[in-house]
């Protein structure tokens, strides 16, 4: 018994061994081959033979349907989609030229001044900006109850950290003190302000903070004036959200949002327009400015909050890493993102005609952006 | 005995003089019983909470996740017209047109372009390339009618799976009323049934519900855990050899040992941030691979394994090592042929375990890049990857609700191969374990 049981160790030692010397070279030889292809890229070599694809996670659920496609209907491989969020995305695609960085990162905002001044700084020198279309910010609620009627202000006067004095007086700041949607506006309902949204790192924030809470804190004129002397204390006021219950960060997670205002009637939630496009039978969109997110409303521009979505393409990659300029082909056909392409199914509102021709013509030709008219 | 006897003799000198050792004992029986039989009920308890909260999870898991091996599927008679295809070059041919002629006869009398597009919509743009897979395995066919099962789209999956309900209003729906008729209508005729769904085992990722599957991130994983275990298993085991019989004990090797046991408390992005330091950027290795994903996922389970070495290694008594040396081995054989391998069930145990910790883990894969969106699978280590737990991951994030299923089902997979490690794990340490 005692023998058999060191047999059967010592061979599960043997083994352990064995498959260290028959993979050990193997992985040897991949350790090798990184850096050496890591010089290839220099040389302008392709040695990676799929696109790269870093960026923004709104952008992400269309990216990636576009991908697909080009990878099923051409010879190329699919291209690999990280979703890193816009910042995350620039600062990656901004480190250099060569295999081991990313040819394209998608963003849900424009490139920053910054941002395009870092690319060059690295060698990025050419870079070409691609729009593709609008997404929508929706504040919606279960379909239990009626759809909210919301102004900019009142969401302003609901979220914000801190309000205007609503005594009147001018120029003075007090902590939000409104408990129900009835107290910031004697048109809605008496039910408790509760707000699901997305925390600070999500590119939907940081959209929901620019359109909606700063258009809101506009509607003050004192605020306004402030917003001309000291950009950064009005942002400081209209960006900060209640810390005190009434808006409760939800996390990235869209679906999640969607189930809990399922549960719970009085919530309102923040997120794309593509959740609520998925799950009408649920959730309602809340009236923003007397408009209601629908895909026309968006199109058309009356729905308030509503963004540009893009993706920039580093132009000295386009020839080396093959298929770039099929993908960018294939991104900017009608049949993808014209009014009835297959993105539209996906939740992405199209451009209008003129402009959708206008980039994809930047796409055919690589129309580089200049930091200077940012 | 004679102190138990004296005691209540001094009791009895200061008190009322009838109470004895037996009596103090019998009064405090009672009590001692029911503090007992407390005790054994709050271990019951806490094992019943935890059963209770297992099965609440198992349940949600496996009642959301098991529709997602079915699919549903329509048949369809393709006309394989040698008119619309070219038999030199067939992978060049427009299939998608193909299916849309074959759709149109099955339903003549939708005629305007909206309503086309909309009938359409209940097939999956999958249809297209399973035709052409059909047709390039055998070019033969061209000419012929072939039947095909083409997978619904995902929203009239989940209309018959009973996920989007036919009571509420149309606008409220993913499915407008004549698209629930056009559905009605292939019930009606058998042409539409829910099957077995291989896709699920045999694809990558994809974006639209129905083709995706979970083969693409298993491989991916498997391959990420070959590297970590071909790495983390060898050197694991010579450094806890190593330092629990070799190493001499001064201020240096406890300072090893306080570290290892530090690294292994230390939270996996660490690791991650640390992998996207040394292994791509001075390395320059590739982004989003198995080969980045196992060396990150290895400087993980290292602590656990030696941690785990190190304690079989000191299970085994001293009197065998003392045997070896005194019929006159020398310590390396002492070590090699008698204490290692008595050692080396509790050593596979904790290599197995780490494995399992490993496999669950996303934290440091984000930051080397393998929480990413990839449609091929994965062939060799330097081909880029995901592995399940970001699957999981990514699909719980997806805004299509036939996701929310899938996603459970790569739950299921995940603890399937979870359980099967563990239970690996236990049996090896039965099967091998020896007490002395």
């Amino acid at each position: 018994m005692k023998k058999t049981v060191t047999l059967a160790a010592l061979f599960l030692l043997l083994a352990g061994s064995l498959s260290v010397i028959g993979c050990g070279p193997k992985a040897d030889q991949a350790g090798q081959s990184a850096p050496e292809t890591g010089q290839a890229g220099e040389g302008a070599q392709s040695a990676r033979d799929y696109i790269s694809i870093v960026g923004s996670s709104t952008v992400y659920p269309f990216a990636t349907v576009v991908a697909e496609q080009f990878g099923k209907t051409t010879e190329f491989k699919t291209p690999k989609i990280e979703s890193t969020g816009s910042g995350g995305g620039f600062k990656l695609f901004s480190a250099g030229v060569g295999i081991e960085h990313p040819d394209i990162t998608n963003a849900s905002r424009r490139i920053k001044k910054s941002e395009c001044e870092k690319c060059a700084e690295n060698g990025v020198a050419e870079v070409v900006e691609i729009k593709i279309g609008y997404d929508g910010i929706v504040m919606a609620n279960s379909k239990k109850t009626e759809p909210f009627k919301l102004s900019r202000k009142d969401i302003f006067l609901a979220l914000a950290k801190e309000v205007p004095d609503p005594n009147g007086a001018e120029g003075k700041l007090v902590p939000n003190p409104y408990k129900t949607w009835k107290d910031v506006n004697p048109a809605l309902p008496a039910t408790r302000i509760e707000v699901l949204g997305p925390p600070p790192t999500s590119g939907t924030r940081d959209a929901f903070v620019e359109l909606a809470m700063e258009a809101g804190a506009k509607k003050f004129a004192w605020l306004k004036a402030l917003r001309k002397e000291d950009k950064k204390a009005f942002k400081e006021i209209s960006h900060t959200l209640r810390e005190d219950g009434a808006f409760i960060e939800a996390g990235e997670n869209d679906n999640l949002i969607v189930q809990k205002l399922d549960a719970n009637a009085d919530a309102l939630g923040i997120f794309g327009f593509s959740f609520l496009d998925q799950n009408t039978d649920k959730i309602q969109g809340a009236f923003v400015d007397d408009v209601q997110p629908a895909f026309g409303a968006i199109a058309d521009g009356s729905y308030p909050l509503s963004r540009p979505l893009f993706f920039y393409v580093k132009k000295a990659h386009v020839g080396t890493i093959p298929g770039i300029a099929e993908y960018l082909a294939e991104f900017t056909a009608e049949k993808t993102w014209g009014d009835e392409g297959y993105l539209t199914e996906k939740g992405l509102i199209p451009m209008p005609k003129q402009e959708r021709e206008q980039y994809a013509k930047a796409a055919q030709e690589l129309i580089s952006i200049s930091c200077g008219e940012l | 005995m004679s102190s138990v006897a004296k005691k209540p003799s001094t009791g009895a000198s200061g008190g009322s003089g009838r109470e004895r050792a037996i009596d103090i004992v019998n009064r405090r029986l009672a009590k001692r019983y029911r503090v007992e039989k407390r005790f054994r009920f709050y271990g019951l308890c806490s094992i019943i909470a935890s059963v209770v909260f297992l099965a609440v999870l198992l349940t949600s898991i496996v009642g959301n996740g098991y529709t997602a091996f079915f699919q549903t599927y329509i048949k369809l008679d393709v006309a394989l017209d040698a008119t619309m295809l070219d038999r030199a070059d067939p992978g060049g041919s427009d299939y998608q047109g193909i299916i849309k002629k074959s759709i149109n006869k099955l339903y003549p009398e939708v005629e305007d372009r909206r309503s086309k597009r909309e009938l359409y919509a209940l097939f999956s743009s999958g249809a297209a390339f399973q035709l052409r897979n059909t047709v390039m395995e055998n070019p033969d066919l061209i000419g012929t009618t072939v039947t095909l099962w083409v997978p619904a789209d995902d929203d009239v999956d989940m209309l018959m799976k009973g996920h989007i309900k036919r009571d509420v209003p149309e606008s409220g729906r993913r499915l407008s009323d004549k698209q629930l008729g056009w559905i009605d209508r292939l019930a009606v005729e058998d042409r539409i049934e829910k099957r077995f769904n291989v896709t699920f085992f045999t694809a990558g990722d994809s974006r639209e519900p129905e083709l995706s599957g979970i083969w693409g991130a298993v491989k991916g994983s498997f391959f990420t855990l070959l590297i970590t275990l071909v790495l983390s298993f060898p050197i694991g085991l010579a450094a806890a050899v190593y330092l629990e019989e070799f190493a001499p004990k001064n201020l240096a090797t406890d300072f090893i040992e306080v570290n290892i046991n530090n690294l292994a408390a230390v939270p996996s992005i660490v690791f991650g941030l640390l992998g996207l330091a040394v292994f791509l950027n001075f390395f320059g290795m590739p982004r989003s691979t198995p080969l980045v994903g196992g060396l990150v996922l290895t400087l993980m389970t290292l602590p656990t394994i030696i941690i785990a070495s190190r304690a079989a290694l000191k299970a085994v008594p001293p009197s065998i090592r003392e045997a070896a040396l005194g019929v006159g081995s020398s310590k390396m054989q002492m070590v090699s042929s008698h204490v290692l391998p008595l050692a080396l069930p509790g050593m596979l145990t904790g290599t197995i375990i780490g494995m399992a910790q490993a496999l669950g883990e996303t934290a440091p894969l984000l930051m080397i890049g393998m929480v990413a969106f990839i449609v091929d699978v994965p062939g060799g280590f330097t081909d880029p990857a995901a592995v399940m737990p970001v699957q999981i991951y990514l699909w719980a994030d997806s805004p299509e609700r036939a996701f929310l299923e899938r996603t459970s089902a790569a739950i299921m997979v995940l603890l399937a191969f979870l359980i099967l490690m563990n239970a690996t794990a236990v049996v090896m340490r039965k099967r091998f374990e020896k007490r002395w």
